[in-house]
């Protein structure tokens, strides 16, 4: 599992990849932690792009609702994007699609959430 | 080797509602609408083979009580839950008064695991013999303290059944009752112990008020290894898995998602849902049951692992 951060103005993108399982969460929440302690009010916004995960597991489903627990604590933003159906699937199974919340695409999260973020994303 | 439910709620026995009895109707009617249902036969035939499962059916309401029967002239449960009730009415109906031996392993001694007790009508009889195992320190006097006085009116000495409690250590096999039994400890208010059953190359699990931190691999691993192989795997799953790790965690629970990736660890051949949410419908658990099985068939990695709900009066052979 690699974490790779983007940023756009006040917006981090974090792209993950791979499987989310027990071998990868505990990875994933220690490459998290240093971006959730900045995704507060008045701070970074947090867009987890899941384009690249293919599976996640009740072990990484824990991850992202520690993470969407702190950012919502710290009044951050945080947001999944681009998850892909089977991955869907498994959180509307497990009913974390009450906890987590999800757009389609990075551009979606940052026009909700930041003009600055999306003019920098947008190409010139 | 036939695994039998008698009781499958999980904290509280409950009963169908005069709502519930309503929509089934509803649905059944809608249902049947349009077809010429005018005989006895065609109704029925209509009623065993095309309606909805959850609507001619119901999950039932007893609270936790297993037979494992694999052939011997003695009983094996596990856990006195309101369904072993059931059980006993069906035992003195069948045996017409020729006494029998009892063996009950005990998950532990929470009210729905031991409240069918007192209404267990082989207990009152002379002659049966019921031995009730299990690694809690205070097995009898849990079992013994709510008979009598201000709880029930029939007080335990007066019971004519000749009743044995015997202590057992977890992670420790013991030949009983024709079984190789293991007990382990589970994480639950007070603890509880699931046990492995095994037997003719037949191994059952019977896993019930146990939560599964999703933090602590290794005893994820240690889990996956006592379901090992088996054939058939008894799981509390009342929860979601987000009400499991959110606003229920610590309540002593699991999950259908927990289940499924346990037994997919294990290589278990097959997860039967339990101990289920006493606010859940039918059509819940139905709808519970139809996601759990697309889950299991989405994240199968070359194992298939049959999964089912537990419902009052449900027969598995093995």
């Amino acid at each position: 599992m690699i974490l790779t951060p983007v940023r756009y103005a006040d917006v981090v993108v974090l792209t993950l990849q791979g499987r989310l399982d027990q071998s990868t969460a505990e990875d994933v929440r220690t490459a998290l932690a240093p971006h959730l302690e900045r995704c507060a009010e008045g701070q970074d916004h947090l867009v987890l792009d899941m384009a690249g995960v293919d599976y996640v597991s009740s072990a990484g489903l824990r991850v992202l609702m520690l993470a969407s627990k702190q950012a919502k604590a710290q009044k951050g933003y945080l947001v999944l994007v681009s998850v892909q159906p089977l991955v869907q699937e498994i959180l509307e199974i497990s009913k974390f699609t009450l906890i987590l919340r999800t757009l389609p695409a990075v551009r979606d999260a940052l026009a909700e959430t930041s003009p600055a973020g999306l003019a920098a994303f947008e190409p010139r | 080797m036939r695994v039998k439910f008698w009781g499958t709620r999980g904290s509280i026995p409950v009963a169908p509602t005069t709502a519930d009895v309503r929509q089934k109707l509803v649905a059944a009617l809608t249902q049947a609408a349009g077809r010429q249902l005018d005989t006895p036969a065609r109704i029925e035939a209509f009623v065993d083979g095309e309606l909805d499962w959850a609507v001619r059916h119901t999950f039932g309401g007893n609270s936790a009580c297993v037979q494992l029967d694999a052939g011997d002239p003695y009983y094996v449960l596990c856990d006195l839950g309101s369904g072993v009730r059931g059980l006993g009415n069906h035992a003195l109906a069948t045996r017409r008064g020729e006494p029998a031996e009892y063996h009950v392993f005990m998950s532990h001694t929470h009210w729905d695991h031991i409240m069918g007790f007192p209404f267990f009508m082989p207990a009152y009889i002379p002659g049966n013999i019921i031995t009730i195992y299990g690694c809690h320190a205070w097995l009898e006097e849990a079992i013994r303290r709510q008979h009598g006085a201000p709880s029930f009116p029939v007080e335990f000495a007066q019971l004519g059944a000749e009743i044995r409690f015997v202590r057992l250590e977890p992670d420790r096999p013991y030949d009983l009752a024709g079984f190789r039994v293991t007990a382990k400890r589970q994480r639950h208010t007070g603890d509880s112990y699931g046990y492995r059953f095994e037997r003719d190359g037949r191994v059952v699990i019977y896993s019930t008020d146990s939560e599964h931190k999703l933090d602590d691999p290794a005893a994820t691993r240690a889990f996956a290894e006592f379901f090992r192989d088996a054939d058939l795997v008894i799981f509390d799953a009342q929860y979601s898995l987000a009400d499991s790790i959110s606003i229920k965690e610590d309540w002593g629970h699991s999950s259908n998602v927990v289940g499924v990736e346990l037994c997919q660890m294990a290589r278990a051949r097959h997860l039967c849902m339990f101990h289920h949410e006493p606010t859940y419908d039918d059509a819940k658990i139905a709808a519970v049951l139809a996601e759990t099985r697309r889950l299991e068939e989405i994240t199968r990695d070359g194992h298939t692992v049959q999964v089912s709900s537990a419902w009052d009066g449900m027969e598995i052979d093995l």
